[in-house]
């Protein structure tokens, strides 16, 4: 019986223990019956086993009284009744019945003969004995029988090992009993006596195990538990029924309780509630009566006893009345008004899919409900209102049907569309029906319940679904040409070659640029009807029909239903076709399908982008061109065009570069179209984000070209010309043929362009990036770009004054510039701009002002405008890139500020915040950082504050870096950092020598520099010079004397002169 | 034999020569090798029909050879049309096509200009002669283009609205029938109007693999 507890029986706790409870059940009811049943018979069919004594006693906490065992054969023992009889052993009564409480009583059998006893002395509460008596022994197998018969998982339990262990036992004792003489024989005869009764009772036990588990598996199949799903499922259903309108809806509202969350499992009841079962909880508000708080448990739904007034936001568990296996049953029986209303939405739950089976059953039961009523409750009164309420039900039923007659959607269902638009027509027609609410809609309202599930499946984007719902409050009057394309539609559906053809060109007449127009082919089911054309063998049904699609797929709503209808597939395999006006159409419909990314990939996917490059593949551009040849050209065209659209991802861009498009490219690049140069431009300026593009770009001479067309009377040419170089010119090699091939020029006359912002952004951005080479500075100097920088810096939208400021940072590297910027009045827009939020901004501005901050007199500026203050407030942005170029920018400014200490301290706070940056973890930020303090710390009051903020153990944590940037500027502060009060000290003792000594094995001289200063102050202190000598620091230092670095040699000399002293002091003091 | 040959060769240099005077004629597209090729073919042709009409050989093709032929090597199978493409070769409306009608006729057929196509295929509807394409004529051609739908209240109601469609779309000049000129000028706006009203060319692949056959003069055995 041990497999039917462990995997039949219900427990209530999920895993193991001993606190486990059998829950009230019916199955575990009929389980226990089962058990009872066999014990009860047992004694008399099998007298042996009965009297066969258990290894162990099962012991529970019985309701039997000391009382109910007075009697012969049991005597009274202190607090304890047992029983005269004791087992085989003479140790042990057969049966205990222990005092454990004041009423409570601990009963313990040793056989089942006493079992059977206790259950005919409980008589009517035997149920609750055995309940007691399993809870208390999970496996009472192991109490009767020993340890080895427990019921493991996965081991083997069948009854074959038992009889041959047992048999195997019967047999060595057997032998022993022979070879043993005399008296010990009959007790060996008696053991083995004992071993077969044990085996048979085992049989039995496993007889019964069996039965059991039969048994619940026929009343499992019966009983069908509640899950999540389920419930979760019911609930829904019920909700869309809701509201407050007492007449059509079942519910005033229906809600789950508590905080809404879900748990992996579904449940949404607390984990130690789950032990008990519970699913979830809900409050129902029916139109009459209280609110009710019901309990979904895994065996039924079940009021509970709502609201606990001790603990907010928590219910008082302990179940109320039955349970019941759904919710609706149970609110019928609790409310009424909720049976009358539910009664009349079971034609509507009728037309639920398989899923919801289970709720059209309780239309069933619903209604067989209601006939029982009226059978028991045959009075006349209620008869009538059954019939009053009959014959109101019966018109509402005629006025909904009407109404279904008149409403629009319906109309299309007539014109049997494919199953698509079915959904979409269902779609719009629930939407339709939420909008206006009328009573006599009662019955269609459901529907829209069992619909939910439709629209989740569909993919549509937020933006697609919107304009579903914009057209479907137009639906009542559709505009003519709907009626007139579906008619068309039709025409495509049902015609040959001449119909189609004449369709199509009807079609192309009406205005396909207008979304009307558009959704009203997608929504006739005409998109389906154009595609499958292309599949056809008929070139001009083919051509027609992409004439359309590509009108058509300048709607988003469209490219997505063209994708999601394979026509991308179909237009890439046309793109092998020999006709060249179909290939020129199938790419151009890409080219506007592509636009989003799903799109995209099915275009690789399927080979794609190898055909689309094959097609740029023109023998001539230049020069006059035969009709063949242009044909060719065009081809090419249409070709680079889907590629523009199709390199927007990256994997496109290399499957692109696989395809060998660039030459190609670099070839159409010599055109001298511009319907040709815009879309080769444009695929060249998005693949120039990868650095081979880049580099491709200019290896194989396209930068020339690129410059040239520059120079375009066509704006989008010039912007997307500008914005390739833009890209390109992350390269210094790009930057110098930009410049050689003239192309710094048009740059610059491009800014004068104030109105197009994005030729603009795109011009800007390429001299930002050409500035970065000294050699193309000093062209923008000649050509005064600085001046029409400067004069872009206000009213412009953020992405032209990124690359504006990110010029003048770059164009302020060198001095003049500096002057050249403050003349044209630029410092004070930049420091205004430190004052933005865009990031990528604030990065450049900080940058720039921090150029600017070398000067003194733009310093004077910025100090006055107050910048040094804003820079300092962008350390608290979150972006480390800001934070590092803005404690780079105050580096200058402290520099060059007068008074700088002065206005450092001015700061609140300032000083602590810096400080707080050493604990970042961006490199970057952490070199900034470093240099800002050293130039911090050259004011002693400033270097007074900083150590009392713990600057110095901050830094000593930072010099196991191997960062030589952090390094050369740790370095430094620390050198700074010595000159107050016991720093140096405090340095050696925090552990910074050491490692500062393996900077000088660095390969960067700047960090030698700073490296021998730092080591010079420190070597001030004699336990520090310990250190460094230990640390092996002579014999670099001694090279660094030799070097040609004045500042190095000065410092390094000082170190290893402090290092000496302190060595012939200890001689001195040693020998003296 | 040197007399079979000589009277190959004769009629070989005949009929080069009748190649090159229709080789001159504006409306031939085609090469010399090309027109030699049709004759050729168009003397197989002519040979295969059955007795009884080898008669009358020196007439030509006649119109169930020649629907024999539109059908095997253009896949144009539409009944009525088969009929007028032949009226539109048969210039001379004697009821068979000959030489010249079958060379300048397939030169139109395979070779044309958009304009001398759009002027075929305008022939070819215009079965009343009267250089007019009628409403009714429309019809007659359109009837059979739709699948008909059974449920459809009037099944006529189709073609109508396709004929409508063709007359809103073609007639420039408004006055509810089709001219060449209105032909013409819609063709040349939208060419896939070229068979508005029905086949009547072959499709690119079987217009090629005729050429090429024809083109294949040298490999052929004669």
């Amino acid at each position: 019986m041990g497999q039917a507890l462990q995997r039949a029986a219900q427990w209530t706790s999920a895993k193991g223990g001993s606190g486990g409870k059998l829950e009230f059940t019916k199955l575990n009811e009929e389980l226990l019956n089962t058990i009872i049943q066999w014990i009860e018979g047992f004694g008399a069919k099998y007298p042996e086993e009965a009297k066969l004594s258990f290894k162990s006693p099962l012991t529970w906490p019985s309701s039997l009284r000391a009382d109910m065992l007075s009697g012969a054969g049991y005597t009274e023992r202190g607090e304890e009744v047992v029983s005269e009889a004791q087992n085989d052993k003479g140790d042990h009564p057969l049966l205990v019945l222990k005092k454990s409480g004041a009423q409570e009583y601990m009963i313990s059998i040793m056989n089942l003969e006493y079992a059977e006893a206790v259950l005919r002395m409980a008589s009517e509460k035997k149920l609750s004995e055995v309940r007691s008596c399993l809870e208390a022994n999970r496996d009472p197998v192991v109490n009767m029988l020993g340890e080895r018969f427990a019921t493991v998982e996965g081991d083997d339990n069948s009854i074959f090992r038992f009889i041959e262990e047992i048999t195997k036992e019967i047999e060595t004792l057997a032998k022993q009993s022979v070879n043993a003489e005399n008296e010990g024989n009959t007790e060996k005869q008696a053991e083995i006596e004992m071993k077969k009764t044990q085996l048979k009772l085992r049989l039995q036990l496993l007889r019964l195990d069996q039965q059991l588990l039969n048994q619940s598996i026929i009343s499992i199949t019966k009983d069908v538990r509640l899950t999540p799903v389920s419930v979760d499922g019911e609930v829904s259903i019920l909700k869309d029924l809701s509201g407050e309108d007492d007449d059509k809806c079942v519910l005033d509202s229906i809600e789950y309780f508590g905080d809404g969350y879900v748990f992996k499992n579904g449940c949404r009841a607390q984990p130690w509630r789950q032990l008990h079962g519970d699913i979830c909880y809900l409050v129902v508000k029916p139109h009459d009566g209280d609110t009710m708080y019901i309990t979904a448990n895994t065996s039924g739904y079940y009021l509970n006893n709502g609201l606990d007034p001790m603990k907010a936001g928590d219910l008082k568990y302990t179940k109320v009345g039955d349970s019941y296996k759904d919710l609706v049953t149970l609110l019928k029986d609790k409310s009424p008004r909720f049976g009358e209303l539910i009664d009349k939405q079971e034609f509507a739950l009728k037309v639920r899919d398989r899923d919801h089976d289970h709720v059209i059953d309780h239309g069933g039961e619903t209604r067989s409900y209601t006939e029982e009523d009226d059978f028991t409750h045959r009075t006349d009164t209620k008869r009538q209102e059954k019939k009053d309420k009959d014959q109101k039900e019966d018109k509402q039923k005629q006025n909904a049907t009407k109404k279904k007659k008149l409403s629009p959607s319906l109309k299309w269902k007539a014109l049997g569309m494919e199953e698509y638009n079915e959904d979409e027509k269902k779609d719009k027609e629930k939407r339709i029906l939420r909008k206006k609410r009328t009573p006599t809609q009662l019955k269609s309202k459901t529907p829209m319940g069992a619909e939910d599930s439709f629209s989740e499946s569909s993919t549509e984007s937020e933006e697609e679904e919107e304009s579903i719902e914009r057209r479907s409050e137009t639906n009542a009057d559709l505009p003519s040409e709907y009626w007139q394309i579906q008619k068309l539609v039709k025409y495509l559906k049902g015609g040959n070659q001449t119909a189609t053809i004449i369709a199509l060109c009807s079609m192309r007449d009406f205005n396909l640029a207008q979304e009307t127009c558009q959704l009203a082919i997608r929504d006739v089911g005409g998109l389906e009807v154009l595609i499958n054309l292309l599949d056809t063998e008929e070139i001009k049904c083919k051509i027609g029909s992409l004439k359309i699609l590509k009108e058509i797929s300048r709607n988003t709503q469209i490219r997505r239903a063209i994708a999601d209808l394979g026509g991308l597939q179909t237009m890439v395999k046309i793109l092998r076709d020999l006709d060249k006006d179909l290939k020129c159409l199938a790419a151009e419909t890409i080219a506007n399908v592509a636009k989003f990314r799903r799109a995209r990939r099915t275009v690789r996917q399927h080979g794609g982008i190898k055909k689309l490059v094959g097609l740029l593949d023109c023998p001539n551009v230049q020069g006059t061109l035969t009709p063949d040849m242009e044909k060719d050209v065009e081809v090419a065209r249409c070709g680079a065009l889907a590629l523009w659209s199709c390199s927007k991802s990256k994997k496109n861009k290399e499957a692109m570069r696989k395809a060998g498009a660039i030459p190609l490219l670099a070839k159409l690049l010599k055109s001298t179209h511009e319907n040709m140069l815009i879309p080769v431009v444009g695929t060249l300026q998005e693949c120039a984000s990868e650095p081979s593009y880049r580099l491709a770009i200019r290896t194989e001479g396209m930068i020339e070209d690129l410059v040239k067309n520059l120079n375009s009377s066509n704006q989008e040419l010039q912007m997307h010309c500008a914005s390739a170089i833009f890209k390109c010119a992350e390269e210094k090699e790009t930057r110098d043929l930009v410049r050689q091939y003239g192309g710094l020029d048009p740059l610059v006359a491009l800014l004068a362009n104030n109105s197009n912002k994005e030729l603009l952004a795109a011009a800007t951005g390429a001299i930002w990036k050409c500035s970065i080479s000294a050699e193309n500075v000093k062209r923008f100097q000649e050509l005064k770009a600085i001046d029409l920088l400067v004069a872009l810096l206000n009213d412009q939208p953020e992405e032209v004054l990124v690359n504006v400021v990110g010029a003048l940072g770059e164009l302020a590297k060198d001095p003049p510039n500096r002057a050249q910027i403050r003349k044209a009045g630029g410092i004070s827009p930049l420091v205004n701009l430190l004052t933005g939020t865009n990031q990528a901004l604030l990065v450049n501005v900080t940058k720039a002002v921090g150029q600017c901050a070398e000067e003194q007199d733009n310093m004077a500026i910025i100090d006055k405008l107050d910048g040094v203050r804003l820079l300092w407030s962008l350390l608290k942005n979150h972006n480390p890139e800001v934070q590092a170029s803005a404690a780079w920018a105050i580096c200058p400014c402290i520099e060059n500020a007068k008074d700088a200490g002065e206005m450092v301290r001015s700061f609140v706070g300032g000083l602590e915040l810096i400080v707080s940056l050493l604990k970042s973890e961006n490199k970057e930020v952490l070199a900034s950082v470093c240099a800002a303090i050293a130039n911090i710390a050259k004011d002693e009051e400033n270097l007074a504050v900083i150590t009392d903020h713990g600057v110095v153990p901050m830094l000593a944590r930072l010099t196991n870096t191997t960062d030589d940037k952090l390094r050369r500027h740790l370095a430094e502060a620390i050198a700074r950092c010595c000159n107050w009060g016991n720093n140096r000290v405090a340095f050696g003792r925090e552990k910074a020598v050491a490692p500062l000594v393996r900077y000088l094995k660095s390969s960067d001289e700047m960090v030698h520099r700073s490296t021998a200063r730092a080591l010079f102050q420190l070597s001030k202190d004699p336990e520090n010079c310990i250190t460094m000598h230990e640390a092996g620091a002579v014999q670099p230092l001694m090279k660094m004397v030799g070097s040609v670095d004045e500042d190095l040699q000065e410092a390094a000399a000082g170190c290893i002169g402090n290092i000496r002293r302190l060595a012939l002091a200890n001689e001195k003091a040693r020998y003296s | 034999m040197p007399v079979k040959g000589k009277r190959f060769g004769l009629k070989r240099q005949e009929m080069a020569n009748r190649a090159e005077l229709l080789c001159k004629n504006k409306r031939c597209h085609f090469s010399k090798q090309e027109v030699e090729r049709l004759l050729q073919m168009y003397k197989e042709i002519v040979s295969t029909q059955t007795n009884e009409l080898k008669v009358r050989i020196r007439n030509g093709i006649d119109r169930n050879r020649f629907r024999d032929l539109l059908h095997q090597n253009f896949g144009i199978t539409e009944d009525h049309l088969m009929d007028k493409i032949f009226k539109a070769f048969d210039g001379d409306n004697d009821g068979f096509i000959n030489e010249e009608e079958w060379v300048l006729g397939m030169s139109v057929f395979l070779k044309g200009t958009l304009e001398e196509q759009a002027e075929f295929c305008f022939g070819v509807y215009c079965f009343r002669g009267d250089g007019y394409i009628s409403r009714e004529e429309m019809y007659q051609l359109l009837k059979n283009c739709l699948v008909k739908i059974t449920h459809e209240e009037d099944p006529d109601e189709m073609p109508k609205d396709l004929v409508e469609i063709i007359i809103k779309k073609m007639d420039s000049d408004h006055d509810g029938r089709l001219s060449l000129e209105d032909y013409v000028k819609a063709v040349k706006e939208e060419k896939l109007l070229l068979e508005a009203l029905g086949r009547c060319l072959p499709d690119n692949n079987r217009k090629t693999v005729f050429l090429q056959n024809i083109a294949d003069v040298k490999d052929h055995v004669y």
